[in-house]
């Protein structure tokens, strides 16, 4: 999977880039599961705490620190990735103009409070969260976080979509690349609507080539005895000690967000 | 959309939604495809999730990419197409860190579920009342997909005065967000219908939408038709004449034009009154109008009521006049279509078999 992140790359769409890092930290090592629980927990406290306790979300930021110093990513790494966010920023950036309530004169623009607490608030929470999503997606490789989610009892078909789209969506990517050279080798570039015709006649072709290669896996793997089901080859498990070690991370912020409530 | 924008219980109703929903998609799937589902659908999730890295430049730099929700469920099947799109949305969570944890199962609802379901019940009432045919097939995904995305905007606006975190006047964010959503409706519209016709004119067998418009092949044997076992070709060719069909770029034209008029124009439609109701009021007639009946329905003046903002109001109030409409008149069309044919089927066999079906064919005539 690893070796695809260069053609992936040259694609240049939005997203398409591995986040997985490979490594031997301690977070690396944790079982899948436990680290899909962790995160998701500590995203939904971080969620549930009170806007007006600022203290709290720096707290929040300082325990991924330590969780991202844990597992080695680099700082500048995880902050690239939080460039995804800036759409929201946007959005972000507009509610203290349009929110409703009492205003305040901020450098000669009025300003709503409300409209400032919410702007605070989705760009807290939500940098938080992909922060977080981020280190999960570094120290996990996508088979592993496909059997975390079958662990985690998730519809096993459901699973069985999910790592095929994985597994052959650099395949698809590639054919989509290839027809882009295909196109540009005879001269053309898209430069406006005119050209989108041509695009999407491009789109269909994927489409049919893409389920026609659906068809052929499926009797390729019927010839092979599939009925069905995927065999488990690796069951994972987690001791009570990688669980504590997981959910230290949920457990700190639980602490940090019912303070916020109190105090 | 990342995490902190709708509050907990919201999101967590969201995610309730949309968990019973894939499990709705894959029973269904599972009857669709059996036990190829697996594989298809997660081709066909490849699939979208590379689609949507095609760059569609629109003009001076800028370019847009399509959403996929309404090509999926026309191409696969509303069902197929909420997984596809669900997994996806999973996936770019996941491994991609794009949207929010607990965002997931609101992402999962507005886009994979609200857009699938809606394209695909556009798409497959435009085909039912349109004409057969693959032009017909076309233009029903330019207008399902054109429809699909404010419709997944306006849901948006209903979970975010449900449970938004920021206290925004919910006719402003509906403006906003229905008013973006429908330029990137009509960008999404025209991939798709292109997208759609591409794949038709290939493979009209994998258009699922479309699939009882295929017709067998028959063969004339002897004198008499005979089904043929296994039709592998396209029945109707590419260059299929445009003037057979006359009537159909009428009502697809139609269609649209009236959709455009009743929301564009109507947004930005002056409040004067308009020629009868100006001259009522000149003369005095409006004195003794009375308000009617439907005064205090949702739609009255031609405003959507709860919606602040005036002329947003107004041309939601005109697009779902027109649908109503449409729906109402193609009812009526469609039934008596439906009996005029039913008429015509058992007189057809009236002739062959006799006396026999005489009286069903004077029955079913007598009820035209």
């Amino acid at each position: 999977m690893g070796a695809n992140a260069g053609t992936a790359h040259a694609l240049g769409g939005k997203g398409a880039h591995r986040l997985y890092r490979h490594g031997h930290s301690p977070v690396h090592a944790l079982p899948p599961h436990t680290k899909l629980v962790a995160v998701f927990a500590f995203v939904l406290v971080v969620v549930s705490t009170p806007r007006e306790a600022m203290w709290a979300y720096a707290l929040y930021a300082l325990l991924l620190a330590v969780v991202a110093s844990v597992a080695r990513v680099p700082a500048g790494f995880l902050l690239k990735r939080l460039l995804i966010e800036v759409p929201f920023v946007a959005f972000a950036v507009l509610l203290p103009f349009v929110a409703e309530g009492e205003r305040v004169d901020v450098l000669g623009l009025s300003l709503s409070v409300n409209g400032l607490w919410g702007a605070w608030n989705v760009l807290a929470k939500g940098t938080l969260g992909v922060a977080a999503s981020v280190l999960l997606a570094a120290t996990t490789e996508p088979r592993e976080l496909l059997l975390g989610l079958q662990r985690l009892r998730l519809p096993p078909l459901l699973v069985q979509i999910a790592s095929f789209m994985i597994r052959y969506g650099d395949v698809i990517a590639d054919e989509m690349r290839r027809m882009r050279i295909a196109r540009e080798s005879r001269g053309f570039e898209a430069r406006g609507p005119r050209h989108w015709s041509v695009l999407a006649k491009s789109a269909g072709a994927l489409f049919i080539r893409a389920y026609e290669r659906g068809e052929r896996v499926h009797l390729a793997m019927v010839s092979r005895g599939y009925a069905g089901s995927m065999p488990v080859v690796d069951e994972v498990t987690a001791s009570r000690a990688q669980w504590s070690y997981a959910l230290a991370l949920p457990g700190a912020a639980l602490v940090v967000c019912l303070l916020g409530w109190t105090l | 959309m990342p995490d902190g924008f709708l509050n907990a219980p919201t999101s967590a109703v969201a995610g309730v939604v949309a968990a019973g929903a894939i499990a709705v998609g894959l029973r269904g799937a599972r009857r669709e495809l059996d036990e190829r589902t697996a594989p298809l659908a997660g081709l066909v999730a490849a699939f979208v999730f590379a689609a949507q890295m095609i760059n569609f430049p629109v003009a001076a730099g800028t370019s847009g990419h399509l959403l996929g929700g309404a090509l999926a469920a026309i191409l696969v099947g509303p069902c197929t197409g909420i997984l596809c799109i669900s997994v996806v949305l999973l996936v770019q969570g996941l491994l991609f860190a794009d949207g929010g944890l607990t965002a997931l199962g609101v992402n999962i609802t507005l886009m994979a579920v609200v857009t699938a379901v809606v394209a695909y019940a556009v798409f497959r009432g435009l085909v039912k009342l349109l004409p057969r045919g693959r032009r017909t097939v076309t233009a029903a995904s330019f207008v399902a997909a054109l429809v699909s995305v404010p419709a997944s905007a306006l849901a948006f606006t209903l979970l975010y005065a449900a449970g938004g975190t920021t206290d925004v006047a919910i006719g402003k964010v509906a403006t906003a967000m229905v008013g973006v959503h429908v330029l990137i409706g009509i960008g999404e519209a025209v991939i798709t219908a292109l997208t759609v016709g591409a794949v038709i004119a290939v493979r009209p067998d994998l258009v699922h939408g479309a699939r009882d418009l295929r017709q067998p092949l028959r063969l004339r044997v002897n004198g008499e038709l005979v089904d043929v076992p296994d039709a592998p070709k396209d029945p109707e060719p590419e260059s299929a004449p445009a003037t057979a069909r006359s009537h159909r770029p009428l009502w697809i034209t139609g269609l649209i034009t009236s959709l455009v008029l009743a929301g564009f124009v109507s947004f930005y439609a002056s409040a004067d009154p308009d020629g009868l109701e100006r001259v009522a009021q000149d003369h005095g007639i409006d004195k003794t109008e009375k308000e009617h009946a439907y005064a205090d329905s949702p739609l009255a003046d031609y405003g959507v009521k709860d919606v602040a903002n005036e002329r947003l109001s107004g041309g939601l109030a005109g697009v779902i006049g027109v649908g109503v409409t449409v729906a109402a008149g193609s009812g009526v069309f469609w039934v008596v279509r439906r009996r005029r044919t039913a008429a015509a089927g058992s007189g057809g066999s009236a002739e062959s078999t006799g006396s026999a079906a005489s009286s069903s064919s004077s029955s079913g005539s007598r009820t035209v």
